[in-house]
C-alpha cells in the first residue's frame, strides 16, 4: 500500500519531474564530453535510473519506428515476416546480457561500478542512436538513394558513436585505463556468449524435462482411458 | 441414434470429399506448374504462361525407330531438325497447317569419304540453306548444301592448343551470317573454337579468365605438398555446355560447370551473352541474376542448383533456358527479369525426364527429351502472350498500350511484379509521378522509384515555393527577432538600473 502511494506521489511530485528532466538533459552533455560526463554521471549523481530507462525505451521505439517508416529505398522490410517483439527483444536482450556480463566481469577485475552504474552508463551511452535515427527517418522520406550518402553516413555514425561512448562509459565508471577497458570489453563479449550458451542449455534441458513428464502423463492417461 | 448420426456424418463427409476431388483433379495438375520469384526470393504461384500444344515421338511422326539419345534441336523458319544421335540420323520435320510432318530423314551424305554419321550431336542450318552438322565421333563438322553434298569439312586444327593424341570431339555449333563456324569441343576449355568460312582455324573466343582467390592461391602454391597438389584439380576455366545465336548475331552460351556458392553473388554466370570479342554483355537488372531456381527445394530427391543446359533467344530478346536438374524452363526478358518458370520432372505432358535441347518457332517453344525420345511443343497461353505483347509495346515506345496490357495481366496474376513496374514506368512517362511511386514501392523497385520521386519532389517544390519561402523566413526571422527583443529589453533594464543607481547616488 505504502509503495503504491510512494509511486503515486513521485509521479505527481514536481521536484521528481524536474530532477528527471535535468538528468535526462545530462545525456546530451555526456555524448559530447564522454570522459567528463560519465565520471560525473554516477559519482556526482547527475544521472538517474529513470532517465536511463527512458533512453533505453526511446531506443527501442526508435528501432520500431525506423523499421516501419524509413523509406524503402534505404531499408527494405518484408513486413510479412517482421515481428515487432522479436525486433525489440533483438536489441533489449543483448543489451541486458551485456550489462550483466560486464558487471560480472568487472567485479572480478576490481571495477568500481556496480550493476546499477553499468546499466546507467550503458543506457546513457546509446543516446546518439535515437537522437540521430529519428531525424534520419524523416530525412529518408525526402531524399533519393543517389543522395543517400548523408543518410548512410549518419546511419553508421549513430552506431559508431554509441560504441565509442560505451567504451568511454565503462572506462570512467570502472575507473580503468584504456587498455584495461578494451580488454574487459572483449572479455565481456565472451561472457555474453557464455551466458547465451548457458541460457540455451538451460531452456533446452527444461524443455526436455517438461516433455519427458508430459509424455509420461500421456502414456498413463492413454492406458487408463 | 448415435449410430445413425455417425453414419450420416460419414456419408456427408465422403460426399464432400468426392465433390472436392472431382473438379480439382484438373486444377491440381496445374498447381505449382508455373511460378515466379518475388523480391524476397519466395516462390509466387502463377497462372500458366505456356501450355503443351503437341508432343512428337516416333509414333506421332510415323517413324519406325524410336529416337535414341537425341541431343539437339534446330529450327529454321518452319523446319525442325532433330539430331537423333543414337540412331546416327537427322530427322527433318516440317510445320505446316498446324501439323508436324516428316520432311526427310538424313542418314547418308555424298561427297565425303565417310558418308554416314557417327553420333551427330548438333545441327545448324544457315540462312542460305547450308547445313552444318557436328559429327562428333567422326571428329568433323560437316558443311552440306541442301542436297546433302559435302561442301567442306571442318576438322581438328593443326595447332599447339590441340594435343596430338586427343580425339577431336565437336559438340555444339553455331554459324554466323558470314559463314564463320563456332564450336564447343569436348575437353577444350580455352573457349569456343572459331573457324573462318574456308575451314581455317583462327582461335578461341569467350574463354573465361581463371578465377581464384588469394587464399586459394597461397594455399595451393606454397602450403600444399607436391603429392597433394597432384591430387587436387588445377585452376581450370569453365567449359560451355551449349551455344545459341540470337537474331542480331550475339552468342548466348550456357554452362553447368560452376561453384554453386557463386551463383547468387553473380560470379558463376551460367548464362552469358558474348559479343564478337567474347566478352559477357548480358544485362542483369532483375532482383537476382538469371541463374534458374533461386530456392532449391530438395524435394523428390532432386538437389542442388539448376543446371541450364540449353538456351534459345526469341526475336524480342527474351530468352528461355532449360534446366536438367528439375526439368524446368526459365524465361527471362531482355533486362534479365524472370518472366516465369515452368515445367518439372515427370512423365506427364509438359514434364521431362532428361531435357537436352530447347528451341523456339515464333513464340512456340520446342523441348527435346532424350530419354523419352520426344519433342514437346509449348504454345503461349492468353496470359503468356499478354506478357509478350506488353513487353513488345514497351519496346516499341507505346507506353500507354503497354500499361493497359499490364493492367490486364494483373487481372490474371496479382502477384506479377513486372506488371506493377510496367504500369509504374508508363505512369512515370505520363507524368503521374505519385501513382508511379506507389507502383514502384509496391514491388521494391528503388531505381525507378528514385526517378519518379525526384520528379515528384521537383514538382512539389515548384508548386509550393511561396509557402516554403514564407516558412523559411519565419524560421530564420523569428529567433532573430526574439533575440533582438531580448537584447533591447536587457539594454532597457540595464539603463533603468543605471539610472536608478545614478538617482540613488544623487539622493
Amino acid at each position: 500500500m505504502s509503495t503504491k502511494w510512494k509511486l503515486f506521489s513521485s509521479v505527481s511530485d514536481k521536484k521528481a519531474w524536474k530532477n528527471f528532466g535535468k538528468t535526462l538533459k545530462f545525456s546530451t552533455y555526456c555524448i559530447f564530453h564522454p570522459f567528463d560526463g560519465f565520471w560525473d554521471l554516477t559519482r556526482e549523481k547527475r544521472g538517474s535510473m529513470g532517465a536511463a530507462t527512458f533512453i533505453l525505451v526511446l531506443t527501442l521505439i526508435t528501432r520500431v519506428l525506423s523499421i516501419q517508416n524509413t523509406n524503402f529505398q534505404f531499408h527494405k522490410v518484408n513486413f510479412e515476416r517482421v515481428n515487432i517483439f522479436t525486433e525489440i527483444l533483438g536489441i533489449l536482450v543483448p543489451f541486458l546480457i551485456w550489462v550483466v556480463a560486464n558487471w560480472a566481469l568487472t567485479t572480478l577485475f576490481d571495477g568500481k561500478g556496480n550493476l546499477k552504474n553499468v546499466y546507467m552508463g550503458s543506457c546513457y551511452a546509446i543516446t546518439p542512436y535515437p537522437l540521430l535515427q529519428i531525424p534520419l527517418i524523416f530525412l529518408s522520406n525526402f531524399i533519393t538513394e543517389d543522395e543517400g550518402t548523408f543518410y548512410y553516413f549518419f546511419d553508421y555514425l549513430s552506431l559508431v558513436w554509441c560504441v565509442i561512448l560505451i567504451i568511454c562509459a565503462m572506462m570512467q565508471i570502472h575507473d580503468y585505463t584504456m587498455g584495461k577497458t578494451l580488454l574487459s570489453t572483449i572479455f565481456s563479449i565472451f561472457g555474453m556468449a557464455i551466458i547465451i550458451f548457458i541460457l540455451l542449455l538451460f531452456f533446452s534441458l527444461i524443455g526436455d524435462g517438461i516433455s519427458y513428464f508430459y509424455s509420461l502423463y500421456k502414456e498413463i492417461a492413454f492406458r487408463l482411458y | 441414434m448415435s449410430q445413425l448420426k455417425k453414419k450420416i456424418t460419414r456419408i456427408i463427409t465422403s460426399l464432400i470429399l468426392l465433390v472436392m476431388l472431382i473438379p480439382s483433379t484438373a486444377a491440381l495438375a496445374d498447381a505449382g506448374y508455373t511460378y515466379n520469384y518475388d523480391f524476397w526470393e519466395e516462390v509466387q504461384q502463377s497462372p500458366d504462361a505456356y501450355s503443351v500444344k503437341a508432343t512428337l515421338t516416333n509414333i506421332e511422326l510415323g517413324i519406325e525407330k524410336k529416337m535414341s539419345n537425341a541431343s539437339s534441336l534446330f529450327v529454321r523458319d518452319n523446319m525442325i531438325y532433330v539430331c537423333d544421335s543414337g540412331n546416327n540420323r537427322i530427322i527433318q520435320l516440317k510445320f505446316e497447317n498446324d501439323v508436324y510432318t516428316v520432311e526427310r530423314i538424313i542418314e547418308e551424305i555424298s561427297g565425303s569419304e565417310v558418308t554416314t554419321f557417327n553420333n551427330p550431336t548438333d545441327i545448324f542450318v544457315a540462312k542460305d540453306g547450308h547445313i552444318f552438322i557436328a559429327d562428333q565421333n567422326n571428329s568433323r563438322i560437316l558443311k552440306l548444301d541442301n542436297e546433302l553434298n559435302t561442301v567442306l569439312e571442318f576438322v581438328k586444327p593443326v595447332d599447339d592448343n590441340f594435343e596430338a593424341g586427343v580425339t577431336f570431339l565437336p559438340q555444339k555449333i553455331v554459324v554466323d551470317d558470314a559463314g564463320r563456324v563456332y564450336a564447343i569441343v569436348s575437353h577444350v576449355n580455352k573457349g569456343i573454337v572459331k573457324y573462318e568460312p574456308d575451314g581455317e582455324f583462327v582461335g578461341f573466343i569467350g574463354a573465361t579468365p581463371v578465377k581464384y582467390s588469394w587464399y586459394e592461391y597461397i594455399w595451393k602454391e606454397y602450403l600444399m605438398t607436391k603429392a597433394q597438389r597432384a591430387q587436387t584439380e588445377n585452376f581450370v576455366p569453365t567449359e560451355y555446355d551449349n551455344i545459341s545465336l540470337d537474331e542480331k548475331g550475339f552468342m548466348y552460351v550456357v554452362t553447368t560447370n560452376f561453384d554453386e556458392a557463386e551463383l547468387m553473388t553473380d560470379s558463376a554466370l551460367p548464362i552469358r551473352k558474348l559479343n564478337s570479342l567474347g566478352n559477357d554483355i548480358l544485362i542483369k537488372n532483375g532482383n537476382f541474376p538469371p541463374v534458374g531456381d533461386i530456392d532449391w527445394d530438395n524435394a523428390g530427391g532432386y538437389t542442388g542448383s539448376s543446371k541450364l543446359i540449353d538456351i534459345t533467344v526469341m526475336d524480342n530478346d527474351t530468352y528461355f533456358a532449360v534446366d536438367k536438374t528439375r526439368g524446368r524452363i526459365f524465361g527471362y526478358d531482355d533486362q534479365g527479369h524472370l518472366l516465369y518458370a515452368f515445367g518439372g520432372n515427370g512423365n506427364k505432358d509438359g514434364y521431362f525426364r532428361n531435357p537436352t535441347s530447347i528451341e523456339h518457332m515464333g513464340k512456340d517453344l520446342l523441348v527435346l527429351d532424350s530419354i523419352d525420345g520426344q519433342i514437346t511443343v509449348f504454345t503461349p497461353t492468353e496470359f503468356g502472350s499478354m506478357i509478350f505483347n506488353a513487353l513488345d509495346a514497351y519496346d516499341s515506345g507505346d507506353y500507354d498500350l503497354s500499361a493497359d496490357i499490364w493492367q490486364k495481366v494483373l487481372m490474371f496474376n496479382g502477384n506479377y511484379d513486372l506488371a506493377y513496374i510496367g504500369i509504374g514506368r508508363a505512369k512515370l512517362r505520363q507524368g503521374q509521378y505519385k501513382e508511379a511511386m506507389h507502383y514502384f514501392e509496391t514491388k521494391y523497385d528503388d531505381d525507378n522509384y528514385a526517378k519518379a520521386f525526384q520528379l515528384y519532389r521537383k514538382e512539389w517544390v515548384e508548386d509550393h515555393i511561396g509557402i516554403i519561402f514564407v516558412v523559411f523566413f519565419l524560421v530564420l526571422l523569428i529567433p532573430l527577432g526574439i533575440g533582438r527583443l531580448k537584447r533591447v529589453r536587457k539594454e532597457v533594464e540595464k539603463y533603468e538600473y543605471e539610472m536608478e543607481t545614478v538617482f540613488k547616488r544623487k539622493r
